[in-house]
């Protein structure tokens, strides 16, 4: 097409490079990547070491713990925060990756750490799977579908005798993994790695065209559209990452506790914390799940040994509800003018 | 016309909703570079037209090229980076990014190469907005609003500008500002398909008009020629 | 007889039953989704929260539990109508309801799941009321009242609702307030009052729908999340906003999972109900009888 060349050959030079660039460089910084790495790397060998001084094997738990709801609340966060769809099946993706994790151990012998990456897949193809037959509508059909999600793949489960059923299945543990000094810590170290990847995974979709495009799908997705953002594909791509972050987040689970049943891996917790916790410390920035998740999940941990688990997820429910009426940008958002 | 001037080519475009038929057996030509006004009464289908070519309806009767690529069942980002942009008649910006964001959307979607963080200031510049880049939109007035929704359209370097009113609302000065920023972007060889209902704007614009009534098009040619026609003055000028 | 085909034949009966059931509660939603806009996915968990309190109050003073079920819902209505208010001052008004009021109602639903787990225990609970164990014959086909009565009482309150929205100044306006709120403003009424009654109105019926569920089967905590899936499904095949649809497609639906339950257990009810919504929303996301947009 010769046209498209002729005409900016002949626009008017009313071009101005070099002040654009320097206004450019002011309202931009780049992004400092390695900056990120080295300190979040850096920040987990503290963690590993103050864990290893304080010698408890409580501090693993809890810390497990926490950390497992930083990869979940930062995978939905990805296609909530950025994208505005929302997934209230994290429970549902999460107990996907635990039982692929099951299923291939026994299928195969095969442990952990190909574990993670089979859950990957399979939460990340449920992920795409549900997005494709629902994204072409409105997003509340996606949030709907994915509700019915957790009900369903746990009537799969308990109907698939292949991994215990409605009775749960064991996975034996090994009493240690050199060189670390107990199982514990060999799970919290587990987790603090996918923690970090899920982390690091959410800032890079911020900083790059895709987070630009998912936000603006979020604002407007007609004008997206209209501006050349292939809406489509990069719902897709979020939901598929999503759904796999999720999965990642469960495959340790049966490797954690030893047995999972279904009622175990299909929690609601899950489901209420991962909406719970991005939105509470700030949903649309990669710090806020952060913030939500060692927030909601120390208050959890810590309060598990006064009060009724029950009546630990009621106060997560109601801190849902009260902070999304008055606080509906989050913890971040008292302390920013802008999302 | 030869072919090799046709940008886009629309021929026999309908629409219907239902029982309800929009837009009935609409043929209209464009060469490149080309002004056209596009005018009728509310519900003649000026607005099921641009649809159709943007792509937001997926389904519609008839076949539509631009520079001689069929766009039929492209959707409307497809449509988008082949040089067809669109402004809204509501301004339609993305409320929680900035400015300069905002038209960095379709820079980062485009395929073009260097830095769309200076490409967007650029074109920021070309509309007089440069000093806001770092508001966000609902700190803009009506008119800077309108000028966004042009640098965006601007961003994906189009062949084919369809300005769906993008005056409306505006004063008798702010109109200007939109015609003068529409008259530097057709000299730089964008066509301009111009939807408007205030006269004053489509006959200093347009070099050719089309108008639209009842879901047809009923008058296509010089728009002095066309604003005489008795059937014309009688559908649309005769209600004002 | 053929033993299978009188086995198909009472499936689609007690289906058909159920389905009338399934058609009180989707209802609702269709009032709240459908007409409302309003994406109330705590529907069914207000409806679990109705088959508790019909257990609670019927036990506890000795009345019919399906007497009790109308005697609740102005009670619900109230209850609806306070949901209402909050939803529209936090998110309606400030144009948040996509992300923050989906939030929202989802923490309302997880509320009462868990509030109704702290009240009452995960158990399961049930009626008998007398007439429970009685059953009509007609030739082969059996009709438990159980089942039958509770059926009859869901269909009464679609019916007064159905007669309502096209009968009364007021029903008109609610199926007009999702389409133009302008007009109705321009009519001088206000949209936001036409909206806060009919959202009451949905809740009382999902409170209806759980006392007439707890007659017919056991209800627990989480049966809402189950009622999910169905209850979208056949608000959406059934045209969203459109109750004869909805009562059409709750019978299908009804027939469907109960002939499925039949021969290939209970067990794969709710999968039944996920696969309807998945198949409906890919391919007809009009609904049956809507036309293609």
């Amino acid at each position: 097409m010769s046209a498209t060349e002729d005409h900016v050959a002949g626009r008017p030079a009313i071009d101005r490079p070099a002040a654009a660039l320097a206004t450019a460089s002011r309202v931009a910084p780049p992004p400092r990547h390695l900056l990120f790495w080295l300190a979040a790397a850096g920040l987990g060998a503290a963690l590993v070491v103050g864990l290893r001084m304080i010698g408890n094997e409580y501090g693993y738990f809890a810390g497990y713990f926490i950390l497992q709801y930083i990869v979940l609340a930062s995978a939905w966060n990805i296609l909530g925060g950025y994208a505005g769809y929302v997934n209230f099946g994290a429970a549902g993706f999460m107990a996907a990756g635990a039982y692929t994790a099951i299923a291939l151990r026994k299928a195969t012998g095969l442990d952990l750490l190909p574990g993670i990456v089979a859950a990957a897949a399979v939460a990340g193809l449920l992920g795409l799977g549900t997005g494709y037959l629902t994204l072409r509508l409105r997003g509340v059909f996606f949030s709907i579908a994915t509700l019915c999600l957790a009900v369903v793949l746990q009537t799969l489960v308990v109907n698939w005798d292949y991994v215990g059923g409605s009775r749960g299945a064991y996975i034996v543990r090994p009493r240690e993994v050199p060189p670390f000094v107990s199982y514990g810590e060999y799970m919290f170290v587990v987790m603090l790695v996918l923690a970090i990847l899920a982390v690091g995974i959410s800032r890079t979709v911020e900083l790059t065209r895709l987070g630009r495009g998912l936000q603006a799908i979020r604002d407007n997705e007609r004008a997206a559209e209209a501006m050349g953002v292939p809406t489509l594909r990069l719902k897709l791509i979020a939901t598929t990452l999503c759904g796999a972050l999720m999965g990642v987040a469960g495959a340790p689970l049966p490797y954690y506790s030893g047995y999972l049943n279904p009622e175990a891996a299909f929690s609601l917790a899950y489901a209420v914390n991962a909406i719970a916790m991005p939105l509470i410390g700030g949903a649309g920035s990669w710090l806020g799940p952060v913030i939500g998740a060692v927030l909601l999940g120390g208050l959890q941990q810590a309060a598990t040994v006064t009060i009724s688990s029950a009546l630990n997820l009621w106060i997560v429910g109601w801190m849902l509800v009260i902070f999304v009426a008055v606080a509906p940008r989050g913890i971040l958002g008292w302390f920013r003018k802008r999302t | 016309m030869s072919d090799a001037d046709v940008l886009l080519r629309a021929e026999g475009v309908g629409k219907r909703f239902g029982g309800f038929v929009a837009l009935q057996g609409v043929d209209i030509t464009l060469r490149a570079g080309e002004r056209l006004g596009l005018i009728g009464p509310n519900g003649s289908g000026k607005s099921t037209f641009v649809n159709c070519i943007s792509g937001d309806f997926a389904q519609h009767d008839g076949r539509v090229t631009l520079g001689g690529a069929a766009l039929n069942g492209l959707k409307p980002h497809r449509r988008a980076r082949l040089g067809l942009a669109r402004t809204f008649q509501l301004p339609q910006p993305f409320n929680s990014l900035s400015v300069l964001e905002n038209v960095r959307v379709p820079l980062l979607f485009s395929g073009q190469s260097g830095s769309a963080t200076a490409r967007a200031m650029h074109c920021l510049e070309q509309v007089e907005l440069a000093a806001k880049a770092e508001k966000l939109p609902r700190e803009l007035t009506q008119v800077e609003q309108r000028r966004l929704e042009l640098a965006r359209a601007i961003a994906l370097d189009p062949q084919l500008l369809i300005a769906d009113e993008a005056m409306a609302g505006l004063s008798h000065a702010e109109i200007d500002q939109i015609l003068l920023l529409l008259r530097r972007l057709n000299a730089a060889g964008t066509a301009v398909i111009m939807i408007e209902h205030i006269m004053r704007a489509v006959t200093e614009f347009a070099e050719r008009l089309v108008v639209f009534v009842a879901g047809r098009k009923i008058a296509d040619g010089e728009p002095r020629a066309v604003l005489s026609m008795p059937e014309v003055e009688g559908a649309y000028l005769g209600k004002q | 007889m053929d033993p299978d085909l009188v086995l198909l034949l009472n499936g689609i009966v007690s289906g058909l039953l159920l389905g009338g059931l399934y058609a009180a509660a989707a209802s609702g939603l269709a009032v709240s989704f459908g007409m409302l806009d309003i994406v109330n996915i705590a529907h069914p968990a207000l409806m679990v929260m109705g088959a508790f309190t019909v257990v609670l109050i019927g036990t506890t003073l000795g009345l019919d539990p399906l007497l009790v079920a109308v005697l609740q819902a102005p009670l619900f209505y109230l209850l609806g109508i306070a949901i209402y208010g909050v939803y529209h001052h936090f998110f309606e008004r400030r144009g948040e309801e996509a992300l923050q009021g989906l939030a929202f109602f989802f923490g309302v639903m997880f509320i009462i799941e868990v509030g109704l787990v702290m009240g009452f225990g995960p158990e399961q609970r049930f009626l008998d009321p007398p007439y429970a164990f009685t059953t009509l014959r007609l030739g082969e086909i059996d009709l438990p009242l159980r089942m039958l009565a509770p059926a009859l009482l869901a269909l009464a309150a679609l019916g007064l609702l159905y007669l309502y929205l096209r009968r009364s100044f007021t029903g008109l306006a609610i199926a007009a307030v999702a389409q133009d709120a302008e007009a109705l403003r321009l009519m001088a009424v206000d949209p936001v009052r036409i909206k806060r009654l009919a959202f009451g109105i949905s809740v009382a019926l999902a409170s209806i729908a759980g006392g007439a569920l707890v007659v017919v089967q056991p209800v627990e905590p989480s049966s809402g999340q189950i009622f999910i899936g169905r209850v979208f499904a056949i608000c959406i095949m059934g045209g969203m906003a459109s109750l004869p649809g909805c009562l059409i497609a709750a019978l299908l639906f009804g027939v469907v999972e109960n002939v499925t339950a039949t021969f290939y257990g209970p067990s794969w009810s709710p999968a039944v109900a996920f696969g309807w919504l998945l198949l409906v929303l890919a391919f007809r996301p009009q609904g049956l009888f809507g036309k293609a947009a």
